[in-house]
């Protein structure tokens, strides 16, 4: 049996790499197409990149002495701070009790907001009595009812989980209000259609409806929550994490105050991941494909 | 089953001025029909079946199914929307015994065997439009014809007298509309319910129902009543049947006037490209 070489002259092979190139266009890398996917190494890489090149600077800055050491410690100082803090337990005990506080403001606002922002969403009366004033409230700085929370509620821990209520509550029932009114009208003719009453068609329709989205509402909440515990810290109080920043600003623990700051960023991290992988797994059934 | 709609009118009032949906209309349905309305857009269909599924009061008028006045939504009267409303939450199965699930609770006398029986219906329904092999998928994994095969058999789950649908298949492509023509065949002369039926399309007006109403452009009102001449059994073949294309002519002319009006297509078309080049 004879094998025949295949002979590669000149031309041929040119022929067959044009060929080649007619068959498989050149994969142009499409990074910067309006919203289209980019590879996951890619978004990885640029992730690291954006801390890294934050890094960088920072021990740049601080090797020549661009802003004073007492501002915007060394790495190193900042290690030895995070060794201290970490080792100590004033750091779970500041960050327990600003969790309690979050977490009872929090709840507070939430039990509240998603059956009164259904009420408001689904009937005109109620939109008529509540809405207006409720955007009313909301255009109210938080910061500046501190003196009236104190005066109503005292210095304690009371007083501190209203702050965060009235921060975070207000904004919620409206974004709850919207995910109610964003319900598909034709979703509750066809189910007035196949027999719900409307108490039924809330139950089983409206709510079920805009659960993911009101899920979501509560993910960006809580983020207000962190930042109104903060505030409500500054008044008067023993411990948390808002509270301590003010002590160690008072004696110019510089280095302490960015490894609090960061105890803080990553709270809202890792609560905000949780928040959306949950979501991702109660509510499988989204079309994502459709907005 | 009769349904008798009485100078039945609707106007609505709006900022910009008072629209008048549908004129003072009359007509009677009786069991087993198939209904389809053919009209120009923005003439009223869509308010009609809204009347008559009872999800909007008429301004005048009335209807009454077997001699009960129609004042709201029922379960005797089922919809079906051109956009997709199936529960995204709710598995297919889950969608299409949504009825008979609310009825369990709203009615705990009603014997269970009852209620099984009911079940099974829906289960050979699915089997019935093809759907056995997907019935715990949720609506996101389905194609547009078969959510629309999914809201039908859930409309039908009540056993409704009327089956209101608009424009259902709108959305759908040429041969899944085929298809889901084929289907609705199938599933009257199964359910043997009345169904109104708009439609933009003349052939699949034609070719599904034993009678078609025609509507005049807006405010709308009933301008023709017309039976189908063709029997219960139909094929696809019919629709190259001179009888067939006769009176599709017929009602194209009456829907497209412009058509019979003695238009210069060509010579516009002519003028158009000679200015353009
Ligand atoms: N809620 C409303 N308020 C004011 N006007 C309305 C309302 N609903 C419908 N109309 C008007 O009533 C007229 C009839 O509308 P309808 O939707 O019934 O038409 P249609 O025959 O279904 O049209 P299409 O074939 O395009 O679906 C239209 O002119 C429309 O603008
Ligand atoms: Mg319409």
């Amino acid at each position: 049996m004879q094998t025949t070489k295949p002979t590669v002259s000149p031309e041929n092979a040119s022929a067959a790499e044009n060929e080649h190139a007619r068959i498989t266009p050149r994969t142009r890398r499409k990074w910067l197409l309006l919203r289209q996917d980019i590879p996951g190494w890619l978004y990885r890489s640029l992730v690291t990149c954006s801390f890294l090149s934050l890094f960088v600077i920072w021990w740049w800055a601080t090797e020549h002495e661009l802003l004073n050491r007492i501002f915007l410690p060394t790495p190193e100082s900042m290690l030895t701070a995070a060794r201290g803090v970490f080792t100590e337990e004033t750091l779970w005990i500041d960050v327990g009790a600003s969790f309690m506080r979050v977490g009872a403001g929090f709840a507070l606002s939430v039990v509240i907001a998603i059956p009164l922002g259904i009420l408001i969403g689904s009937f005109r009366v109620f939109e008529a009595l509540l809405q207006p004033l409720a955007e009313f409230v909301r255009y109210i700085p938080v910061p500046a009812l501190i003196p009236i929370l104190m005066v109503l509620f005292g210095i304690g821990e009371f007083s501190k989980i209203m702050l965060i209520w009235v921060g975070t509550f207000f904004q919620l029932l409206l974004m709850v209000t919207a995910e109610v009114r964003r319900v598909p009208q034709d979703l509750l003719q066809v189910s007035y259609t196949l027999g719900a009453s409307r108490l039924e068609t809330m139950r089983l329709v409206i709510w079920r409806s805009a659960m993911p989205g009101i899920f979501d509402a509560l993910r960006l909440a809580h983020g207000w929550a962190w930042t109104y515990v903060v505030v409500a810290e500054l008044i008067a109080a023993n411990e948390g994490l808002g509270y301590r920043i003010l002590k160690f600003s008072r004696f110019l623990q510089t280095p302490k105050i960015w490894i609090y700051l960061l105890v803080l960023g990553l709270i809202g991290l890792v609560l905000d991941f949780l928040f959306r992988s949950l979501n991702r797994r109660l509510f499988h059934w989204v079309d994502t494909a459709k907005p | 089953m009769t349904l008798k709609v009485q100078q039945l009118a609707k106007t609505y009032h709006s900022r910009t001025g008072v629209t008048h949906a549908v004129l003072p209309t009359t007509f009677e349905a009786g069991s087993g029909e198939f209904i389809s309305l053919l009209g120009p857009s923005g003439c009223g269909k869509s308010t009609l079946l809204q009347l008559l599924a009872g999800l909007d009061t008429p301004t005048a008028g009335s209807i009454h199914l077997d001699g009960a006045w129609v004042n709201g939504p029922s379960r005797e009267r089922g919809m079906v929307f051109q956009s997709y409303t199936l529960f995204p939450w709710l598995t297919v199965l889950e969608n299409a015994r949504f009825p008979l699930d609310l009825e369990i609770h709203q009615d705990y006398s009603r014997p269970s065997s009852e209620i099984l029986t009911e079940i099974g219906r829906v289960h050979s329904l699915l089997d019935l439009v093809g759907l056995d092999a997907f019935k715990n998928s949720y609506p996101r994994e389905l194609s547009g014809g078969m959510k629309q095969r999914v809201a039908i058999v859930r409309a039908l789950a009540n056993q409704p007298k009327l089956l209101l649908m608009d424009e259902p298949f709108g959305a759908l492509d040429a041969q899944t509309r085929e298809e889901m023509q084929e289907l609705m065949r199938l599933l009257h002369a199964h359910q043997k319910m009345t169904v109104f039926f708009v439609t933009h399309d003349i052939e699949e007006a034609l070719y599904l129902s034993t009678r078609v109403l025609v509507f005049s452009a807006r405010p709308g009102t009933i301008i023709e009543d017309i039976a189908v001449p063709f029997g219960a059994i139909r094929d696809p073949e019919l629709k190259f049947k001179p009888e067939f294309i006769r009176l599709k002519r017929e009602l194209t002319a009456l829907l497209h006037p412009a058509h019979e009006a003695n238009f210069d297509r060509t010579g516009l078309l002519r003028r158009i490209i000679s200015t353009s080049s």
